[in-house]
């Protein structure tokens, strides 16, 4: 047993991080670290260039440009991406979407989509909850009629993150409204935002921005050929798409960049007639995190060894225990960072205060300090609530 | 980085278990408590023909030349078990202080005796004033002719009482918080001038207050080099937590196994408390718990031997953060779960609940180590 990275391990960490330091764009970096989401075009410009060094869809088999990556590498490389901090890879395209498309799609479907989503010439967004499937996600009514060769899709989506960015959605239609599990009547289509009769309507978050929407389906006809895998089988494709939207679920490395984010504004601001760095309180919290972080940083690396030890594709429980802390050190780290700001947290946004006079006279830091605050509540919602996640350990694990 | 387990370090897993659970049940570990040294000599015996006592010693003393790890894997089974021998006392601190800075002269005498079971050992450091300073030594040592007389008082030294021989730190020079001036001696339990009250911890392991009045030793008592003993005491204490935590996993794990079957028959309201989802979710709550400690137990384990000094301090103080907290969390729902029998002392979980709180207080507790680390922001 040895816990420490081996040489190769760590030499991989270092050409990761060069590649990172000599490719990233400073000004996104720049705009990262002070707390705001990339932009969409970011986001793109970022995936293109790792794409263009071969290291935008790592996970996928190598003849789709997947990169043979053992798992602890993909993990390296997460967590430095994330450090750094730069755009992560479009989540959708890689780890979602990509996976399923070579798993399940035929070859006509994997030549032409992968290349695509690989270099975010399209970009995807996820049609799963509905307004009255959430947790019970199978509950979803969302309908879609065959007519030749066409399904005519009705209903509505909700949640659906970066919709109003998106070229195409992946979505879980019903297919078969009298099947006898709710499980069974479901497919799994590939639609073009662009079909007319799609509405996307933003829902502004806690956090003053549009991330998320509201998706409308008025009689959207999609071509039978844009259904992946068979008719009534799209859960056996979701359930395969949300094993893999695990790994990288503890995403630590953002949890490290506001940690550094809050010392780094820390040693400017002064409280008590020395920097807020020197507070003990400050310091106690930050050595909690630290700690907190270390454990998980273990623990992911447990179940990323017996991942790669495993053969039968099935998601491991554990894997539930680093969204839950993962989430929640997300939600401290980000909490540090909006208390880090004391009373210039509170401005809204530190742009509209500047734009008041001639000159700036927020910080540069100010107001965007509880945004990630507020958008990180959503962190034990999403991807399964974090007591989903306790019925799922109860169910594999403790059995009661 | 890798997890996996030699064939030889499964072996020893299982044999160890395999031993405990034939001999140390619940109803035998009282038997145990009640001998006079308040340990079973038999199941003593029985480490040493195991080889357990030589673990982390040199083939050369007739050791097995283990590690950390290997220790590890030994203290998470007595810690399902809760163990009583003096094996942390004997062979994880007394054993350190030998390995790091005896003399060729003392580990040949000493190390084979303790890998065949007839010497035991105590660690005579902590002294009533100094809290969790591992620096602040008030017992003295002074010159006498060729040897060394030493006065003073330790304190909770743990198995203290039935040690053959003390490894007794005392001041040969500096202030009394100096890190330098601090040397270790090797005294026998009965030399002349040295006083032992023997006494139960809260979880039913020994321990004793040792007073030294004019103890004379020789100039070959002294372990290590006069006056630089601080190092050494600090890797003895860093040995001790991670043998320790380790012995909380395996507390932690045996706590959360008992609760899930409590859960599993206890019957209200006609059915089992354990279909109630807010029971299930603590459940989940001490499975995290556990896991994390676990990965916190296995940092120390891997950081005992690690040369650089600051990694090594800094990665143990956050492990003992870990898998105190952990600890906590742990026995106070598994008790919280059971109700009114998990307050009783004649049922197991209480018994779990009292070895984890003695951890915290072991060697440095959460609120300490973490100072430590808030220091170290900056």
């Amino acid at each position: 047993m040895d816990l420490r990275f081996t040489p190769e391990e760590i030499a991989w960490r270092d050409e990761v991080r060069t590649f990172i330091n000599e490719n990233l764009p400073p000004e996104i970096r720049e705009r990262m670290r002070l707390g705001y989401a990339p932009t969409k075009q970011e986001t793109i410009t970022w995936q293109r260039i790792l794409n263009k060094k071969g290291w935008a869809c790592p996970g996928w088999p190598a003849e789709f440009g997947g990169a043979a990556w053992t798992p602890i590498q993909r993990m390296i490389f997460t967590e430095e991406n994330q450090a750094a901090p730069a755009p992560e890879l479009n989540g959708f395209n890689i780890t979602m979407l990509g996976p399923v498309l070579a798993h399940f799609g035929t070859p006509e479907q994997k030549a032409y989509f992968l290349p695509r989503a690989a270099n975010l010439d399209d970009w995807w967004c996820q049609g799963f909850s509905e307004p009255g499937a959430g947790s019970d996600l199978a509950s979803l009514k969302t309908a879609a009629k065959r007519e030749g060769d066409f399904y005519i899709v009705n209903g509505q989506k909700i949640w659906t993150s970066t919709a109003h960015h998106a070229d195409w959605i992946f979505a879980l239609v019903r297919t078969d409204p009298n099947a006898r599990k709710k499980q069974e009547g479901i497919s799994f289509l590939l639609i073009d935002m662009k079909t007319p009769g799609i509405t996307v309507r933003p829902i502004i978050s806690i956090d003053g921005s549009h991330h998320l929407n509201e998706v409308f389906f008025d009689d959207v006809k999609v071509p039978v050929h844009q259904r992946i895998y068979e008719e009534n089988r799209g859960w056996d494709v979701a359930k395969y798409l949300l094993g893999n939207e695990r790994t990288g679920i503890a995403r630590l490395g953002k949890s490290r960049a506001n940690l550094n984010f809050a010392m780094d504004v820390a040693r400017n601001v002064r409280a008590g007639g020395a920097p807020l760095i020197e507070d003990p309180g400050f310091r106690q919290r930050v050595a909690q995190l630290q700690v907190d972080i270390k454990a998980l940083e273990l623990t992911q690396m447990r179940v990323i060894a017996a991942a790669s030890k495993k053969s039968d594709g099935k998601p491991d429980p554990f894997s539930s225990i680093l969204k839950v802390k993962g989430t929640e050190l997300l939600q401290a780290t980000s909490e540090l960072v909006m208390d880090t700001g004391g009373p210039m947290a509170m401005p809204i946004w530190a742009s509209e205060l500047n734009a008041l006079g001639n000159e700036p006279i927020a910080p540069e830091w100010a107001g965007y300090m509880a945004a990630p605050y507020l958008m990180l509540r959503a962190a034990s919602i999403y991807g399964g609530t974090n007591e989903i996640q306790r019925n799922i350990l109860n169910k594999a694990v403790l059995r009661l | 980085m890798d997890f996996d387990l030699t064939d030889d370090q499964k072996l020893l897993t299982d044999s160890v278990s395999k031993l405990l659970a034939d001999r140390y049940t619940f109803e035998a570990r009282k038997g145990f408590q009640k001998q006079p040294e308040g340990w079973s000599a038999d199941m003593w015996n029985q480490f040493a023909e195991m080889g357990l006592l030589g673990l982390p010693f040199d083939e050369a003393y007739g050791g097995f030349g283990g590690g950390a790890v290997d220790v590890m894997l030994v203290m998470e089974q007595f810690g399902k078990a809760l163990v009583l021998e003096p094996y942390l006392a004997t062979v994880v601190l007394a054993g350190t202080a030998l390995r790091l800075a005896g003399s060729e002269a003392q580990k040949s005498a000493i190390l084979p005796e303790i890998v065949g079971g007839a010497l035991k050992m105590a660690f005579a450091h902590g002294e009533q004033s100094a809290r969790y300073d591992l620096s602040d030594v008030q017992s003295t040592a002074r010159r006498s002719g060729d040897g060394w007389v030493l006065e003073g008082a330790k304190s909770v030294v743990l198995h203290g009482g039935s040690a053959d021989k003390l490894v007794v730190s005392a001041r040969t020079a500096g202030e009394r918080n100096d890190r330098d001036g601090i040397t270790l001696f090797l005294v026998d339990g009965d030399a002349k001038g040295v006083g032992r009250r023997s006494y139960q911890l809260r979880d039913g392991t020994r321990a004793a207050e040792v007073t030294l009045s004019a103890v004379q030793v020789g100039a070959d008592a002294v372990l290590g080099g006069v006056g630089d003993a601080y190092p050494v005491i600090s890797r003895v204490v860093e040995a001790g937590i991670s043998a320790l935590a380790a012995e909380v996993v395996g507390g932690m794990d045996k706590m959360l196994d008992v609760t899930l079957e409590y859960l599993r028959t206890r019957q209200q309201f006609g059915k089992a408390i354990g279909e109630n989802q807010v029971l299930q979710h603590k459940a989940a709550d001490m499975l995290m718990s556990l896991e994390q400690g676990r990965s916190m137990s296995m940092l120390a384990a891997m950081m005992v031997d690690e040369p650089d000094a600051a990694e090594r301090e800094r990665n143990i103080a956050m492990a003992k953060v870990g898998v105190g907290q952990a600890g906590k969390f742990v026995s106070q729902n598994a008790v919280q779960l059971h109700g009114g029998i998990g307050m009783t002392e004649e049922y197991v979980i209480g018994h779990y609940f009292r070895r984890a709180m003695m951890f915290d207080h072991s060697f440095g507790d959460t609120a300490y180590y973490l100072g430590k680390l808030a220091a170290q922001v900056q």
